[in-house]
């Protein structure tokens, strides 16, 4: 085994006490670039716990006179002369030819930066009234607050949306990844512990689910969700979708693990002084692979938020007045829009990040697992 | 050998047994039938229809009989050829999906292809310069490929194609062939506007097959046989070329059976978004509309192309590794 250092310096000693996670976290903190996720991911999952707190503006609110603003671009300059952070506020103009609206930026009315404004109101975790908002601008002139991200198609603020739709893409992610590793380390423990016909049977079953083409099937799945369900049954049916054809990958992975640590000594010498079944698989057995468990879970994450965002981008998944990224990238579903509002594509930059984070984080995490690597 | 592929194929006729009821089993789920859609439809329009002319349309279509009834029936006549009749359109599914199909295929194949065609020569540079700063350059673009959803790709492309140089890169043909019959021209016309639908939706299998391609390659780099032409003197791109590499791609031909699914699902939402007359839009207007024949067929083609695409993966993985055939017999 590789010698691992640790950041007091006393690897000797330190070494040879440590349990498996703590030298699955040492080799785990070599891998810079994974704890750069980590601390991304971390930021993402605050925002998803807190999207109110995020947001600078009633995220349902619509307004049809502030429809397609640009981006409000944060400054720091004005006049050539250096200013605290800033935005200019805008005002409208109809074009004479094309009668579309101009947005122009108004250097007279400027819109400084402010930490833990008021706002409108809300429940932080559903538990505490309160109305502090992270940040916020300070009226000077229109009483408007500047939309940091622009507006959409109704005039809605694009930022106060992205965080609302951060907490529901998420989540979906995770619970979807929560069921179907449960069901996976469930099937797949029962397959590789038991082996036999029962192994067999729950194979050819995962064997048939992994050859369907799955967004096909979720569509299908999907589209036979009734119109008139509330956002919420809409919500949790689409997680179980997704969870449904997704714990296939997690069994094989858990059924790999069990064969292969059924005949290690360890597992025999267990059986053989009597331990019962329940205390070989989960005090024995269990523990030496959760390392593993974690790292596939974490690659799993990534694949539901996608495929969320697709089902929803198509209008099948999540439907207005739920914000998920998804339903917020529809507003840019044809060329059309996104000439028109390019602004709309930011939702993907945030997918992009997030799945990039955890593709990154659940790699350093295999990495790290894995007893046999330098 | 023999054996092995005919065992593989005895399977075929019951994963299409299982697949049709799994496909027809989806279209039934929704409450309500393709009438009752119809029915709101023309209410939303503002029209009527009367109660006698329901039960008609009923009859006529076969939904007032009992649910297996149906089932068998569709099933009877897909295998005396007959695809149905889609409710929505009034017309043979068969000349609805026709070109659609050929199309997809068209489209699938030229991504798996280009997925080839990049993936494999990136994989091998990636592996013999490990750690170099092209290995890294990849290793960040593969990052990014497979994080970046379809569509989202598409549709940045066509904005930069339009913003930038005034092109409007959606469909498969330019207007003058859309509706032409097929000649010569009108396939050199379907490459100039293929490419583009064919990268965006290669482009995250790529990233995935050509890093499956340099860790394998990094395996068989290291091993003795590796060392040996190395040290007989062999040159290094001759001895990379010639033996590891055929090791290593080995893997691009088993990922065949789940990236062929992969590629018709995910060319089912790019042609969302780039309006590419493929079967996508089709399945997914028919499922909106209840049009349930119709959505059950492509449904069904879909997993018979899946069926295909993991058959021949099997029969190509035991051409090339013997180990895989001699468990068969």
């Amino acid at each position: 085994m590789a010698v691992v250092t640790t950041a007091k310096g006393d690897a000797g000693s330190a070494v040879y006490v440590a349990p498996a996670w703590k030298m699955t976290w040492w080799r785990f903190r070599r891998h810079k670039l994974a704890v750069i996720c980590l601390w991304v991911l971390g930021l993402v999952s605050l925002i998803a716990l807190m999207p109110e707190f995020f947001a600078t503006q009633d995220p349902f609110a619509t307004s049809a006179r502030r429809a397609y603003i640009p981006p409000q671009t944060l400054r720091v300059i004005h006049d050539g002369r250096p200013h605290w952070p800033f935005v200019y506020g805008v005002e409208g103009q109809r074009d004479p030819r094309t009668l579309r609206m101009e947005w122009i930026a108004n250097h007279d009315a400027r819109h400084s930066l402010r930490f833990f404004v008021r706002g409108f109101e809300y429940r932080l975790f559903g538990l505490i009234a309160t109305d502090r908002h992270l940040f916020g601008f300070a009226d000077t002139a229109l009483g408007v607050t500047p939309n940091v991200l622009g507006t959409d198609r109704l005039g809605r603020d694009q930022w106060s949306r992205l965080m609302y739709g951060t907490r529901i893409s998420l989540s979906i992610g995770l619970v979807a990844v929560a069921i179907s590793t449960v069901l996976g380390i469930l099937l797949g423990g029962v397959s590789g512990f038991y082996g036999g016909w029962v192994d067999n049977l729950i194979q050819r079953l995962i064997e048939l689910l992994q050859a369907l083409p799955p967004i096909p099937i979720w569509l299908a799945l999907s589209a036979a969700l009734p119109r008139t369900w509330p956002v919420t049954w809409v919500y949790f049916a689409i997680t179980v979708i997704l969870a449904l054809l997704g714990w296939t990958r997690l069994a094989r992975e858990v059924r790999g693990r069990f064969l292969s640590l059924r005949e290690e000594d360890f597992v025999v010498a267990a059986r053989l002084v009597g331990a019962s079944r329940g205390r070989v698989i989960f005090s024995h057995m269990v523990p030496s692979f959760t390392s593993h468990i974690i790292a596939a879970v974490t690659l799993a994450i990534p694949l539901m938020i996608l495929n969320e965002t697709f089902l929803s981008f198509l209008g099948l998944g999540l439907r207005p007045p739920a914000i998920s990224w998804g339903v917020l990238l529809q507003e840019a579903q044809n060329l059309q829009s996104v000439v028109n509002a390019p602004w709309l594509l930011i939702p993907g930059l945030f997918v992009i990040v997030t799945v990039l984070a955890l593709n990154i984080l659940g790699d350093g995490l295999r990495d790290a697992a894995d007893p046999y690597s330098a | 050998m023999h054996w092995f592929i005919l065992k593989r194929l005895l399977i075929v006729p019951l994963l299409l047994v299982i697949f049709s009821i799994i496909s027809f089993v989806l279209i039934q789920a929704p409450p309500g039938d393709f009438l009752t859609s119809y029915i709101a439809e023309l209410a939303q329009g503002g029209t009527t229809i009367d109660q006698a002319q329901i039960e008609a349309l009923r009859r006529e279509y076969g939904l007032d009989r009992p649910v297996y009834v149906q089932y068998l029936l569709w099933v009877g006549n897909l295998l005396k050829g007959d695809l149905g009749v889609s409710l929505e359109w009034r017309r043979a599914n068969v000349e609805l999906i026709g070109e659609r199909l050929v199309l997809t295929l068209a489209l699938t194949t030229a991504s798996l292809l280009f997925t080839w065609a990049v993936a494999i020569p990136v994989g091998i540079i990636s592996a013999t310069r490990q750690y170099s700063l092209v290995d890294y350059v990849f290793t960040v673009l593969n990052y990014i490929g497979l994080a970046t959803p379809n569509f989202l790709l598409a549709l940045v492309l066509m904005w930069i194609a339009f913003d930038r140089f005034g092109l409007t890169v959606t469909g498969l043909f330019s207007p003058e062939y859309v509706q032409a019959p097929w000649s010569w021209g009108r396939f050199l016309d379907l490459l100039r506007h293929l490419w583009l639908p064919m990268i965006v939706l290669g482009v995250a299998g790529t990233a995935q097959i050509a890093r499956v391609v340099r860790a394998n390659l990094l395996d068989e780099l290291s091993k003795p046989y590796s060392e040996m032409a190395r040290a007989k003197g062999l040159p290094e791109w001759k001895l990379v070329l010639k033996y590891p590499t055929r090791v290593a791609i080995a893997p691009v031909i088993s990922t065949l059976g789940w990236y062929v699914p992969q590629l018709l699902s995910g060319g089912l939402v790019v042609s969302v978004v780039m309006s590419l007359p493929t079967i996508g839009p089709l399945l997914l207007r028919a499922l909106i509309g209840q049009d349930m024949y119709l959505a059950g067929t492509i449904i069904l083609i879909f997993c018979v192309l899946t069926i295909i695409g993991t058959l021949i993966s099997d029969i190509l993985l035991a051409v090339l590794d013997p180990r895989i055939r001699m468990e068969g017999s």
